[in-house]
């Protein structure tokens, strides 16, 4: 195990202000609209300090908490993708010229962002993003800028959301193992109000030693140690993963899609703040003289039936094929095509569906009755 | 041996078009041209047969669209494109001299190195046969590679079929079999009339199934009633080759909407062998 350090509560504005020395641009959690958020954040006092939130399906709403507790909450209706995998960004603009057509890419320098406060199942999933948009054939190049310009502060979880977090069952959480620069475990006890550091890389390090801090004593490593053993113990919601592939493409007719179907508003709530589903499409957008067009990249749901537009008509027309194929693409199909799961368990999808269906009760409906699946085929 | 993919040159933004122009167009039929583009840098896109590109019209979009010329030829490219929307009716109305922005080559295409060896079915519906004349085009010009080739081609009518020249060319040679039929006729029609697949049954003497490697694009229930009618005279499943069309945003394995079940028909495909579809080939929808 590395090196721990501690860091007082007090001194937190203090690595703020080492990363906006580096040349960071802060963005992490903020109260905003009744929700944690992730922005901009200027100093350490945006940060949502005293408040935890109430999940369930269906249901998010903040709570005040009688202490100063930072990281009290869990995962909100945001991710990291707002920042690495933009909602909306222009590819390139082009513009007509008496020689022909002339085209480049947007020119603006990018900040160098330091996300702060990511969680374990959120790192696993910009490790997914990584596969996905950086695995080739072909590299994304406007992802790949920005990923590999970000610092990351990872937080290791104290708090998590009882009835929506399943990372344990899904090997993401709920501590926070590797890809980030800084990890922090929040010490929370009457009169003491720390955070256990470990250091992931040299910037990390370097960001550390402007910051006051002294090395981790025995019983602080114990109490960080206690912090993420706590969560992983009480953690009750699981998705069974073993075989769960085979089972969703062995039962690809079953009546449980139809079941679902009946539900789904196919609103795409759940593919906009999952933190992995990274679907686009694209849009040419000109000017009033028609000599200037850019090509704007949006992300994409495929709850859409214009999203499988083909031949003059959607392929997948029906709702039940629609909820089929983000369910079977995010537990399914994903290891296929990227070795690894879709998803890492962070229970966004659950909480933000309107009409609170949770993924891993589908999951286990379409396992539990497949040989049901097998003979109504 | 390796199919053909779409390597992507180190460094490049993928997501730019290279500009080519319009150097030739002739009309196929009242909704159909083939272009041919010329890249003014002289260097082209190098493809294989069955591979597609991304072909962008100026502030309208972009689409993909098979390569239906012959392979190798530096700096040109031909394109079958047939106006059924905005961007491609844009494409069908282009002249030449004018400008085209050219993303690719994408895909995996034909596999006409395994196909050495074996006799070769190539079997098209309407605009289908694009990117098999591309396959074709280079089949002929290594003839002795292959043993018997039989091309089948249906269209909706005479006024529909494509590449006139070529046809009545390929009628010609004594080592070609070429079959084509249509679903409607008109009166001075004097060939067949009926479905592509039913057509296989004619030329069974043709190919040997089992050392037949068949090359298959098409509307989707033809190709599903050509996969019927090969396998029902044992040509194996890893053997027919399928090309299919999904909606395609970026050709890149990044935009997601190509997805059929695992694969990604931008990267995985267009062309693929039936048996990796067949596990899925039943479901409605995918
Ligand atoms: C691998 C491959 C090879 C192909 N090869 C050829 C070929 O050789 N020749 C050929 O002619 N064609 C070919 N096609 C088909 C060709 O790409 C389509 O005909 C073309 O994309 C149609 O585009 P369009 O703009 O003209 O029309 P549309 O299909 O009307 O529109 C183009 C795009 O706009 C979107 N769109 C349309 N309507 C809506 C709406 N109401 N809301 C939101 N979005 C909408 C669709 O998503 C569609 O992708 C090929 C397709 C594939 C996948
Ligand atoms: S599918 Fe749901 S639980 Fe899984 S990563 Fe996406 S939002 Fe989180
Ligand atoms: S599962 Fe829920 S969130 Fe997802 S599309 Fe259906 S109704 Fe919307
Ligand atoms: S076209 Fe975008 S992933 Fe295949």
């Amino acid at each position: 195990m590395s090196e721990l350090s501690v860091l007082d509560s007090r001194d937190l504005p203090e690595l703020f202000a080492a990363l906006q020395r580096h040349g960071f641009r802060v963005v992490g959690p903020t109260v905003r609209d009744g929700a944690i958020v992730y922005d901009e954040l200027v100093s350490a006092a945006d940060l949502p300090v005293g408040w935890s939130d109430e999940q369930e399906a269906a249901h998010y709403r903040l709570k005040r908490r009688d202490d100063d507790a930072v990281f009290a909450y869990a995962v909100g209706p945001h991710s990291w993708k707002r920042f690495l995998h933009p909602s909306s960004l222009t590819l390139w603009r082009a513009r007509r010229t008496a020689a022909g057509v002339t085209i480049e890419t947007p020119a603006e320098e990018l900040p160098r962002l330091a996300l702060f406060g990511v969680r374990s199942c959120d790192l696993h999933a910009i490790a997914v993003l990584d596969r996905v948009l950086l695995g080739g054939p072909f590299v994304d190049p406007y992802y790949a800028e920005r990923r590999s310009r970000a610092f990351i502060v990872a937080v290791n979880c104290g708090h998590f959301s009882p009835s929506t977090c399943f990372c344990v069952s899904m090997g993401t959480g709920p501590k926070a193992t590797f890809g980030f620069d800084l990890a922090l475990t929040e010490v929370f006890e009457p009169g003491r109000h720390v955070f256990v550091v470990e250091v992931g890389t040299d910037e990390g390090a370097e960001v550390l030693r402007q910051v006051p801090h002294r090395a981790a004593e025995p019983w602080e490593r114990a109490a960080a140690d206690r912090v993420v053993e706590t969560t992983a113990a009480r953690m009750g919601r699981r998705l069974e993963t073993a075989g769960l592939k085979e089972a969703l493409y062995a039962n690809l007719e079953h009546p449980r899609w139809d079941d679902v179907a009946q539900r789904c508003l196919t609103c795409g709530n759940c593919t906009m703040v999952c933190p992995t589903c990274f679907c686009f499409t694209v849009e040419d957008r000109t000017d009033l003289t028609g000599t200037v067009t850019e090509r704007v990249r949006r992300l994409d749901v495929c709850f859409t039936t214009e999203f499988t537009y083909t031949a003059g008509k959607p392929l997948r027309q029906s709702a039940r094929s629609r909820y089929r194929q983000w369910l079977t693409h995010k537990l399914g199909s994903w290891l296929d095509q990227f070795g690894v799961s879709g998803c890492v368990g962070c229970g966004r999808c659950i909480t933000w569906c309107p009409v609170g269906i949770d993924i891993t009760e589908e999951a286990a409906a379409i396992r539990s009755a497949s040989e049901l699946g097998e003979r109504t085929r | 041996m390796r199919e053909p993919t779409g390597a992507p040159p180190p460094g490049a933004n993928p997501y730019i078009p290279v500009p080519f122009r319009v150097s030739g167009r002739r009309r196929e039929t009242a909704d159909t041209v083939t272009l041919r583009l010329r890249s003014p840098s002289g260097d082209g896109l190098p493809f294989e047969p069955g591979q597609f590109m991304m072909l962008y019209v100026f502030g309208v979009g972009e689409v993909p669209v098979s390569a239906s010329g012959a392979p190798r030829r530096a700096g040109i490219l031909e394109h079958t494109v047939r106006a059924v929307g905005p961007v491609t009716r844009r494409l069908v109305a282009l002249r030449r001299g004018d400008w085209v922005g050219v993303r690719g080559p994408f895909g995996r295409g034909w596999p006409l190195a395994l196909a050495e060896g074996f006799d070769v079915l190539i079997v098209a519906g309407g605009l289908g046969l694009a990117p098999l004349r591309s396959a074709l085009l280079q089949i002929l010009a290594q003839r002795d590679r292959y043993r018997q080739v039989t091309v089948l081609y249906g269209a909706r009518s005479p006024a529909d079929l494509l590449y006139r020249l070529d046809l009545s060319r390929w009628q010609q040679r004594p080592d070609l079999e070429l079959r084509v039929t249509v679903d409607r006729a008109d009166e001075r029609w004097r060939g067949q009339i009926g479905v592509v697949p039913a057509l296989i049954a004619q030329v069974e003497r043709h190919f040997e199934p089992a050392r037949t490697v068949a090359l298959v694009c098409g509307p989707e229930v033809m190709m599903r009633f050509t996969v019927r009618e090969l396998q029902k005279r044992g040509v194996p499943d890893d053997l027919i080759y399928l090309s299919l069309e999904r909606n395609m945003k970026c050709a890149l394995g990044l935009c997601g909407h190509c997805q059929f079940g695992p694969a990604f028909i931008c990267k995985d495909g267009p062309v693929m062998p039936f048996s990796r579809l067949a596990p899925f080939s039943e479901i409605r929808e995918l």
